[in-house]
């Protein structure tokens, strides 16, 4: 028998704890990187996991991590499966996952609202102040963007709208 | 995936994916070169960005194509001949201005492309390029950021900018060239015909240039871009002498170690 595990089962909250590798401070489930999980009586289960960025590199060891922690539960035959459409966006983050971003220092991204180039007044992570400006698009991974805040100095990440 | 087979859809995949590829190869020059930290890891990460789309258009090409060759053998085991992106991707690059004036063509271009192509008929072509089109998006605001810069700034960087925009624009109609295209594939809504997209490139690209207060290349003021008569066309596999030069540094420890993983 087939079972789609919704997030209360045992092996969505196995694939669910996957913290990701380039932002541990989140999990896979907080990104929205975690699609589904399905399982069967035999212990085998099958992931989907949506990439960030096309050329996300943390996309391969999330794989790997996957088939690690599901193995180490005790299920026999994991299988990974890279879903890209519907595409990745920011708005997927959950609640607790844009909480857990902001705790840590990454300025949280806006809602995308169907524009990408829209970037109102992102927060400064340390002292709140909205005065901040883009340093570089471009920031420690494809999913960040390098900003500083005007009132504190401080640089900080931002992860960019998509 | 299910989806009936149109007859040259792969060849059309791989050559969007070759577009990519080599675009991507070409930016990584940059790493450790480039004028200021920041724009080191900006390049490195465009660059990852077209490499990601580049594999998952590579590897859906391999698929449709059915003859077992995945997006490794692709890349890595093909031949200059065999290559089919634009011949505008692959030429050197080693001035900051050439690669933000080519940047922006290229990104211009694409993000019209994909964002049609995320209507495709062809699921796998479809869904990477629904991803594809929401990255390139920040791939043109960065190099219109710099050429509106450079273009704008001093008599040096003007200058130089607008001799790499002199040098890329005879490079620009093979973007628009659909001779290489079977009509099927078109027919069948898996790609639009690439002249389609001449009006709003060019359009998005000279209102940049004219806010940068660069000349406009012959043309350009009326949507049009040379024909490509008489040049290297490298969707039909024609490309300069650059390339084998740059596929060597790519393929060459794929080649020397065979079948190796890390």
């Amino acid at each position: 028998m087939v079972t789609r595990a919704v997030p209360s089962t045992r092996a969505w909250e196995v694939a669910a704890s996957v913290p990701d590798p380039e932002l541990p401070v989140v999990t896979i489930e907080d990104l929205g990187i975690l699609r589904d999980v399905i399982e069967d009586d035999q212990c085998r289960v099958h992931v989907q996991i949506t990439p960030t960025y096309s050329g996300c590199p943390a996309t391969e060891t999330i794989r790997e991590d996957l088939v690690t922690r599901l193995s180490e539960a005790g299920y026999r035959q994991v299988c990974v499966e890279l879903v890209l459409a519907p595409a990745w966006t920011t708005d997927w983050i959950t609640p607790r996952g844009l909480e857990r971003l902001a705790a840590h220092g990454i300025a949280p991204p806006g809602r995308v609202a169907g524009v990408v180039d829209l970037v109102l007044g992102v927060r400064c992570p340390r002292c709140g102040s909205t005065r901040t400006r883009e340093v570089s698009r471009f920031g420690s991974t494809a999913c960040k963007a390098l900003r500083v805040c005007r009132e504190c100095r401080e640089p900080f990440d931002h992860l960019k709208p998509l | 995936m299910t989806t009936t087979l149109v007859p040259g859809s792969a060849r059309a995949l791989l050559a969007l994916g070759d577009d990519a590829l080599l675009a991507s190869q070409r930016l990584g020059w940059w790493i450790s070169r480039a004028p200021v930290l920041e724009e080191d890891v900006a390049l490195a990460n465009i660059g990852l960005d077209l490499l990601g789309q580049a594999r998952g258009l590579l590897a859906r090409a391999g698929e449709l194509e059915g003859r077992g060759r995945d997006e490794d053998a692709l890349a890595f085991w093909r031949d200059a001949p065999d290559f089919r992106h634009v011949c505008l991707v692959e030429r050197d690059q080693r001035d900051f201005g050439t690669t933000m004036v080519r940047l922006l063509l290229l990104a211009t271009w694409q993000r019209e492309l994909y964002a049609r192509l995320a209507a495709s008929s062809e699921p796998g072509l479809a869904a990477v390029a629904g991803k594809a089109v929401k990255e390139v998006a920040y791939h043109v605001d960065h190099a219109r950021a710099w050429v509106l810069r450079l273009g704008d700034g001093t008599e040096e960087s003007h200058l130089r900018v607008q001799r790499a925009l002199d040098a890329e624009w005879p490079w620009v109609s093979e973007l628009f060239d659909g001779s290489w295209l079977d009509p099927e594939v078109v027919a069948a809504g898996v790609l639009p015909w690439p002249d389609e997209l001449r009006p709003t490139v060019l359009g998005e690209v000279a209102a940049v240039l004219a806010r940068a207060t660069l000349r406009l290349p012959d043309g350009l003021a009326d949507g049009l871009a040379p024909e490509p008569g008489g040049r290297l066309r490298g969707r039909h596999g024609e490309h300069t002498d650059e390339l084998p030069g740059l596929l060597a540094r790519m393929q060459q420890v794929a080649r020397a170690h065979p079948g190796a993983t890390w």
